[in-house]
């Protein structure tokens, strides 16, 4: 059934059945209670799962599910801020500054450790790495990079076989793109040489990681970097052919979160599904299509995970993004 | 007898009150002497904070080819991570004109004047505190101001001051409770060096008027100073109308003799009968009065040789055996008899004439009572305790307490001859020996008056 969902779902946006949406789905309708309006950045496909236990828990509560990229689902908050009971998205930085402009509701008695939640109004549900995505048959007889560095003489190596068959985030439209990619120029310059490499291989240009994914598996590009590890390993179940690495030279990892529109109509309802997403979910990893639960930061000092604190709002500064997106286009652009 | 005096006021409520009240207003002080403090410190270590990521902004602006470039180092908010998520706002402004960040956060006015402005205000219905500073940058031909301004709300700071409110609240508490018991405890030993002379006051004999040698604390040397000059004088005025009183007697005792004998001579020589008679009740005036001048005497000696008494060993049956052996005749004048009983011998250790001269009056009092041709008994036993009993009248239950007073006399004593101060003789020399005298009825009639020495 679930399958079913999926593959209507992929094959839907084709056909223009949303309203400026990506997707749109409505789950328990007819439901007698409140109709939660949920705006999301995960594919369905992952979300469904923690929906559907939600609503087998509140059956009262119906939910409508609207899917859009990162940086539209903040322009939309910004723009209707009542349209929205339930805010998840997996640009932490963006997620961080809607709470700071306030445009969140705290809400007060959450368990939840305090690395990840922020203000008590914006709350981590997920740690998902971001990974290196590689087409084996571009690696047959030969070893995989491990890093970022043997990506980068990888790539230098056969420039003519990558050249056009390499993708990344485009990091001016994808809000998770621009947090992975400003981490990482954080972390180290290699990102800068991979930026170069990449951009004079031609490097492709995606919104979101699932084209990137379908992408990979169709043959079209080779080696995708920074796709968001828990799409990747959960899309190349059943395709031997896409292997997924998690660097080991450094590793940016995200946590999704969710918070509840401080305008919603439905401050309860909302409520409750934000405390579901937060308390009930490590219950349900045994689904395997399920999104990865939040993953303590104790002793993991070598995994690097990005912190929610008020540094997130550095590279939304207008000057600073600015800047950061001509370095970008310098390197990318060529 | 005791008057009681006038109270207006308690010291240890004064001194409880003074002591806690003070207390009171301390640990207040303290508080919120603790709270400014705290909070003064609490909010430098915000603003000093807040300066820094301020100037680590102004550091990353700079001129380049003519424009503008502020590149925002990541720790500039990353230092500003509080524990309880505190929100940040900030905006840049070159030369006045809006360049990026939180519009609605305005420029404080006149930071001309000095660099730095920081100031406590509301922003988005929040609490804030903003720092303002500016910084003139030069390039080439061109000179231009930045200024930046952030904000941030105080939620971790007033969490810090709850905290320290409530540690500098038990500090409060703890010093007052302290300072309660301290002041208690003072209080109680204060007063309680006053109980112990009151104590000693109450604990002393009737007779003992001597002065107080126990070491008091220096405040209240002249009280203990002023007891003991009102005892002196009182000890001395006591002794001075005793000698008086006894003086008085014996001078009044000696012609009553000369009068008496004149009297009987007189008595044998008349012939009428109601000369005769007059006679008679003039012997019987003068040997009551000769009689309470003895008494008084008596009464004199007894309280002297009481207040030093000095003890010998005796046998308290032949003391008394010799006692009624020489009251015998005036018993027999009466037709009255005297029966002594009781141990053998009674080894005792006290004044022989003081308890001579008690037991005479008990027995006087006795003779004086009894019906003729009765016996009057005399009982000693080892207790040691000397029993005197006749079968007259005993005395009334209702003045039976009052009897040893001095001069007092009971009802049925109306035409007997008496001072009223036999009994009172009698129970000063029991007490002088930590004795007691009680006074009963026998169940078949008659009184009975025990000496317990």
């Amino acid at each position: 059934m679930r399958y079913l969902i999926a593959l209507t779902l992929i094959l839907l946006p084709g056909l223009g059945w949303t309203d400026d949406w990506e997707d749109r789905l409505i789950f328990n309708e007819g439901a007698a209670g409140p109709r939660l309006r949920v705006v999301s950045s995960t594919d369905t496909v992952l979300f469904a799962p923690l929906i559907e236990g939600f609503v087998a828990q509140n059956p009262l509560i119906s939910v409508e599910y609207l899917v859009s990229g990162t940086a539209d689902i903040n322009e939309r908050v910004r723009a209707t801020p009542d349209a929205f009971d339930v805010v998840v998205s997996s640009a932490m930085d963006l997620q961080l500054k809607l709470a700071n402009d306030g445009y969140a509701l705290p809400i007060d008695d959450i368990e939840t450790p305090s690395w990840a939640q922020w203000h008590q109004s914006l709350f981590s549900f997920t740690t998902e790495p971001a990974a290196i995505v590689i087409n084996r048959t571009a690696f047959e007889g030969q070893q995989l990079p491990q890093t970022r560095q043997q990506l980068i003489e990888a790539l230098r190596e056969r420039p003519e076989e990558f050249r056009g068959k390499v993708g990344t985030y485009d990091v001016r439209e994808s809000g998770l793109g621009y947090l992975f990619a400003t981490q990482d120029a954080r972390a180290s310059e290699t990102y800068w040489r991979l930026m170069e490499v990449m951009g004079s291989l031609d490097v492709r240009l995606y919104c979101c990681s699932g084209e990137m994914i379908n992408d990979l598996a169709s043959g079209t590009i080779l080696v995708a970097y920074n796709v968001l590890g828990s799409y990747a390993a959960i899309r190349t179940e059943g395709k031997d052919a896409l292997e997924v690495i998690l660097p080991t030279d450094f590793q940016t990892i995200m946590m999704r979160t969710a918070l509840v529109s401080q305008t919603t109509q439905e401050p309860d309802a909302a409520e409750a599904f934000v405390r579901y997403l937060v308390t009930e979910k490590p219950a349900s990893q045994n689904i395997s299509s399920s999104l990865p639960p939040l993953t303590s930061q104790d002793g993991a000092t070598d995994r690097e995970t990005i912190g929610l604190n008020p540094a997130l709002l550095t590279f939304l500064d207008d000057l600073k993004r600015r800047k950061f997106l001509s370095a970008w286009e310098n390197a990318v652009i060529q | 007898m005791t008057a009681n005096p006038t109270v207006s006021g308690s010291l240890r409520n004064r001194l409880v009150l003074t002591l806690i009240g003070g207390a009171v207003v301390l640990a207040i002080l303290l508080f919120f002497a603790v709270r400014n403090y705290a909070a003064q410190v609490a909010q430098q270590g915000q603003d000093n904070i807040l300066e820094a990521s301020v100037t680590s902004i102004l550091d990353a602006a700079a001129l380049r080819d003519g424009t503008l470039e502020v590149d925002i180092p990541y720790a500039a908010f990353s230092m500003l991570s509080t524990p309880s998520d505190d929100r940040v706002f900030y905006a840049i402004f070159q030369d006045g004109e809006f360049l990026s960040g939180y519009e609605d956060l305005r420029l404080a006015n006149g930071l001309e004047d000095s660099d730095w402005s920081f100031k406590s205000g509301e922003l988005r219905g929040e609490r804030v505190r903003q720092v303002s500073a500016s910084r003139t940058l030069v390039g080439l031909g061109r000179q231009t101001e930045i200024e930046v301004v952030l904000g941030q709300t105080q939620d971790a700071l007033s969490q810090t001051l709850d905290q320290i409110s409530r540690n500098a609240a038990l500090l409060g508490l703890g010093f007052f409770l302290l300072a309660a018991a301290l002041s208690f405890w003072v209080t109680s030993t204060t007063i309680g060096q006053l109980n112990k002379l009151t104590t000693s006051v109450t604990r002393r004999g009737p007779q003992d008027l001597s002065p107080f040698k126990k070491p008091v604390p220096r405040e209240m040397a002249p009280l203990v100073m002023s007891l003991n000059s009102l005892m002196g004088r009182l000890d001395q005025s006591l002794s001075q109308s005793e000698d008086f009183i006894a003086e008085a007697a014996h001078r009044v005792r000696t012609p009553l003799a000369t009068v008496r004998s004149y009297a009987e001579a007189t008595l044998h020589r008349v012939e009428r009968k109601e000369n005769r008679e007059a006679l008679r009740a003039m012997v019987r005036a003068i040997d009551e009065s000769s009689r309470a001048a003895g008494q008084l005497l008596d009464h004199a000696m007894i309280t002297s040789r009481a207040d030093r008494l000095e003890r010998e060993d005796v046998d308290l049956v032949e003391l008394i055996r010799e006692l009624v052996q020489r009251l015998t005749p005036i018993a027999e004048m009466k037709e009255l008899s005297l029966s002594l009983t009781g141990d053998p011998t009674v080894p005792y250790s006290g004044d022989p004439i003081l308890i001579q001269n008690a037991v005479r009056n008990m027995i006087d009092n006795a003779l004086k009572y009894a019906p003729a041709d009765s016996t009057v008994e005399i009982e000693v036993t080892a207790k040691p305790e000397v029993r005197v009993s006749d079968s007259g009248p005993g005395f009334l239950p209702e003045e039976i307490d009052q009897l040893t007073r001095r001069f007092e006399r009971g009802k049925n004593a109306v035409g007997t001859i008496g001072s009223g101060l036999g009994l009172t003789i009698a129970e000063d020399v029991a007490t002088a020996h930590g004795g007691t005298l009680v006074l009963t009825n026998r169940p078949k009639g008659g009184a009975c008056v025990i000496l317990s020495l």
